[in-house]
């Protein structure tokens, strides 16, 4: 079974629970897009470069994440809302270490 | 006003290619564009990122796909409107489409190209309470007039190379330069972030970090800041000037109030025959449309160009016969007398 179960919460604030492939070399911005929770257009603008943080999301379990890279923390120094959990979606690629995941999608800006 | 065949909105990969298609066919074209250069996010967001999907490309550089495009389409000499967003279309009575920019630029075409990705790019804006009320009065998103700040006291916020390019440049006019930026390490060229430090150290700028404007101050005009420091630490600061630099992000904007059929933030058209829209004349190429199975490739995008141009062709010459023809064998002649062929074989005999 390569699927993981990942609770996302949508900028209305409705929380759904959703299955994602780790066999696919997806990232959550990418997972969030496939399940249509964020108008299309409002999420992952640059693709997924790090370079528009349009894809930003807090994370709300204590899952061990990938580090940061540097575009990553400097496009999350320039962007709004930001938390100390903040990360950029696009950056976390799902792996079965991520069963469980806990995200909340960041407003839009 | 400016007349011609096809007016197309967005200067990206998809706008650019869509000139040339239009120019093997004798069709002029002129290109609108909110963002001062041509290129769209190609040119905008990535420029030195790498794309290997077009095709006899292995790898190319977004910047370098633009450059190349422009070469591509300079023969057919297209027009172009750049910095000005499309706000505006009128239809005429005698079937001519009008389009008029923010800044009141007016364009006429048989023929209208929608080719605006994910819509125009507008500078993002932090969200403060009371910003909206002193945008022009004090609060610049974007640098248009360096000249205002002559002797005034600017704040400048934001951690990327457009943050620092302007502090830089406007240490030489203003009487005051403060820079703030959420974090201590800034994100731009090494030359920038090293002028800026000299700077700092001769005491020309007032550094801030790790700072976030929380408030402005004004009657009717920006008068002060409240900058909030190492999380904890409120500044006051008189300031004439509040220029936030975070960057552009794309909105559908007022092409979404054109009455085209809007379906996932993104054009309806029938793929079936042309990317035409619900409206007659009016087409949407790239990645601004959709139709089932889309996809927002660049290739996609030129495929949906030629056809499109195509389609314009017959609208515009309803009654002249064509074909289509190879660019192998009719060659590329363009608008500014230059003319591109095949060379012809020698034909020689061998004694």
């Amino acid at each position: 079974m390569a699927d993981i179960t990942i609770k996302i919460t949508d900028r209305e604030g409705v929380i759904h629970e959703v299955q994602a492939p780790t066999d696919m070399a997806m990232n959550l911005m990418e997972v969030v897009r496939s399940y249509e929770l964020a108008p299309e257009g409002t999420i992952g603008v640059c693709g997924g470069m790090a370079m528009c943080a349009s894809c930003q999301c807090y994370v709300n379990s204590n899952h061990d994440l990938p580090a940061m890279s540097p575009d990553e923390d400097a496009m999350l120094a320039d962007a709004f809302y930001v938390e100390d959990n903040s990360r950029l979606g696009c950056q976390i690629h799902l792996t079965k270490d991520l069963e469980g995941l806990e995200v909340e999608i960041a407003p839009e800006s | 006003m400016i007349k011609t065949d096809i007016l197309i909105i967005g200067a990206g990969p998809t706008g650019l290619f869509t000139v040339f298609e239009a120019g093997l066919l004798k069709l002029k074209c002129h290109l609108i564009d909110a963002l001062p250069q041509p290129g769209g996010q190609c040119s905008e967001i990535y420029p030195k990122k790498p794309i290997y999907d077009i095709p006899a490309y292995p790898e190319i550089l977004a910047g370098d796909l633009t450059a190349k495009l422009l070469e591509q389409i300079k023969p057919f000499d297209p027009g172009f409107t750049l910095g000005e967003r499309a706000d505006t279309i009128q239809k005429l009575d005698n079937g001519m489409f009008v389009v008029t920019t923010n800044k009141g630029t007016k364009h006429q075409a048989p023929v209208v190209a929608i080719a605006g990705g994910l819509g125009s790019f507008e500078p993002r804006k932090p969200p403060i309470p009371s910003i909206a009320n002193f945008e022009d009065k004090g609060v610049e998103y974007i640098i248009r007039d360096p000249e205002i700040y002559r002797n005034k006291k600017v704040l400048i916020a934001g951690g990327g190379d457009s943050a620092l390019d302007w502090t830089i440049f406007l240490t030489q006019i203003a009487s005051e330069v403060t820079l703030v930026h959420r974090r201590n390490e800034f994100r731009g060229a090494l030359d920038s972030v090293e002028k800026v430090q000299a700077l700092k150290n001769a005491g020309q700028i007032n550094l801030i970090t790790p700072g976030e404007v929380q408030e402005i101050h004004g009657d009717t005009h920006v008068s002060g800041v409240t900058i909030l420091k190492n999380k904890n630490e409120k500044i006051d600061l008189e300031v004439d000037h509040f220029i936030p630099l975070f960057g552009l992000s794309p909105k559908l904007g007022p092409i979404a109030n054109w009455g085209l059929e809007i379906e996932k933030n993104a054009i309806k058209v029938n793929n079936a025959l042309d990317y035409q829209t619900n409206i007659p004349g009016i087409y949407a190429i790239g990645d601004v449309n959709t139709y089932p199975g889309k996809l927002k490739l660049i290739l996609c995008g030129f495929h949906e160009a030629t056809l499109m141009c195509q389609s314009a062709y017959q609208r515009i010459h309803p009654d002249k016969k064509h074909v289509m023809k190879y660019t192998t064998v009719g060659g590329v002649v363009g608008f500014d007398g230059t003319k591109k062929e095949a060379p012809k074989s020698v034909v020689k005999k061998i004694e």
